[in-house]
């Protein structure tokens, strides 16, 4: 499955109301560690078909970095049910975030 | 800017020794030494494959040097605090900025990091190893740097156009740098990072509170693992990550000796350097083609 742009426009539905967990990868252009973690990501929605992948741009999302509290990127965060059950800040091994969402 | 196909970051065993391999493949090779580093502290080296007598650490690393040397590699004194990469490598110095092709940290064991409680649990909740990667969030709002050396003024300066206040705390070190006049520096010894859920601010020492958003780590320099961490290379630790072939998950940028862990002697660290460069001219030459 490709990864899906998420934005303040389509939040709510792509990850609140999503079946499925939703994997967000909070990123910038200007972040080195992004531009690792964004192929990982990739690789992963390609391999992952029970999870959603979502990618975030900070610069252009601020409200919703602001409302989960992101103070640091890359940030993965889990949402699941609508909440978000899990995150981890810091470039992730592909490993790391398959340990994550539990496959 | 100065460009080169090889910049090594370090000249004790694991840089020189990169350096000799790459210099002989015709690599232009610089390496950038900070200082002599942990081995010139070694008085006698027994255990060091043939030296029938014992050698001092100097002695090895000054020997080295000449070799490096006389095969062409250039050697040069700064301190590197930033690494970045766009369609190559630019390295950001105190006195000069260069870039290269591919890159090899090898810089040594990490320092050992400030033991202030609350600092490690609150990690990225405020807590920062980058003030480029995460000045952004912190726009006009107020934040410490935690540090008193050059590196400490370099994160300062990343902040101060974006950030609305910015602290230099020394955490009981003298300042051992200059920063602009509208920081203000506390001397002052820390007792703790304190915050639920984010950082709210410091306690010093001598009970004193003070009330900030972000706090930025860039105590004494810039160690390999930090550099690493900036570009989105990979670490666990304080250790830089690397394959069979030393290299890290960014494409061109190695690792060598006592930075990635493992055991801390001269010969894994030379062994490493040899194998860093290896991969490094197969990089270098793959894109000259």
């Amino acid at each position: 499955m490709a990864v899906i742009e998420i934005t303040e426009a389509n939040f709510e539905t792509e990850v609140l109301k999503s079946e499925v967990p939703v994997l967000v990868d909070f990123w910038a252009v200007w972040c080195g560690p992004c531009q690792m973690q964004g192929p990982i990501i990739d690789e992963l929605s390609e391999e992952v078909q029970v999870v959603k992948f979502g990618k975030l741009n900070v610069d252009e999302n601020m409200g919703l970095a602001q409302k989960f509290r992101v103070m640091s990127i890359p940030t993965l965060m889990l949402f699941k049910n609508g909440q978000a059950a899990a995150t981890v800040v810091g470039l992730q091994s592909k490993e790391a975030v398959k340990q994550l969402l539990g496959v | 800017m100065k460009a080169y196909d090889v910049i090594i970051v370090g000249n004790g065993p694991a840089g020189l020794s990169a350096a000799l391999y790459t210099s002989r493949a015709n690599l232009k090779t610089l390496v950038i030494g900070k200082d002599d580093g942990a081995l010139t502290k070694a008085d006698r080296i027994e255990n060091y494959f043939g030296m029938a007598e014992p050698v001092s650490g100097c002695e090895l690393v000054e020997n080295s040097k000449k070799q490096v040397k006389s095969l062409g590699a250039e050697l040069t004194e700064d301190e590197i605090f930033q690494v970045s990469w766009n369609s190559g490598f630019t390295l950001e110095g105190r006195k000069d900025t260069y870039q290269a092709k591919a890159v090899l940290l090898a810089t040594g064991s990490a320092r050992k990091s400030a033991k202030i409680p609350g600092l490690s649990e609150l990690e990225g909740r405020g807590v920062s190893y980058c003030a480029i990667c995460d000045a952004f969030f912190y726009r006009g709002r107020k934040v410490g740097v935690l540090g008193n050396e050059d590196y400490a003024a370099h994160e300062l300066s990343q902040l101060l156009p974006v950030v609305g206040e910015a602290v230099l705390l020394t955490d009981g070190k003298p300042l051992n740098t200059s920063v602009p006049e509208q920081v203000q520096v506390l001397e002052q010894k820390l007792a703790s990072v304190d915050g639920t859920g984010q950082v709210e601010g410091v306690t010093f020492k001598d009970g004193g509170k003070l009330d900030l958003d972000g706090l930025f780590v860039a105590l004494g320099s810039a160690g390999g693992a930090e550099l690493a961490r900036k570009i989105g290379a990979m670490t666990e630790g304080r250790n830089i990550r690397v394959d069979e072939d030393m290299a890290t998950n960014v494409p061109g940028l190695y690792a060598a000796g006592d930075c990635t862990g493992g055991l801390l002697q001269i010969s894994k660290a030379v062994g490493e350097g040899a194998k860093a460069a290896m991969s490094m001219i197969k990089f270098v030459r793959a894109r000259k083609n």
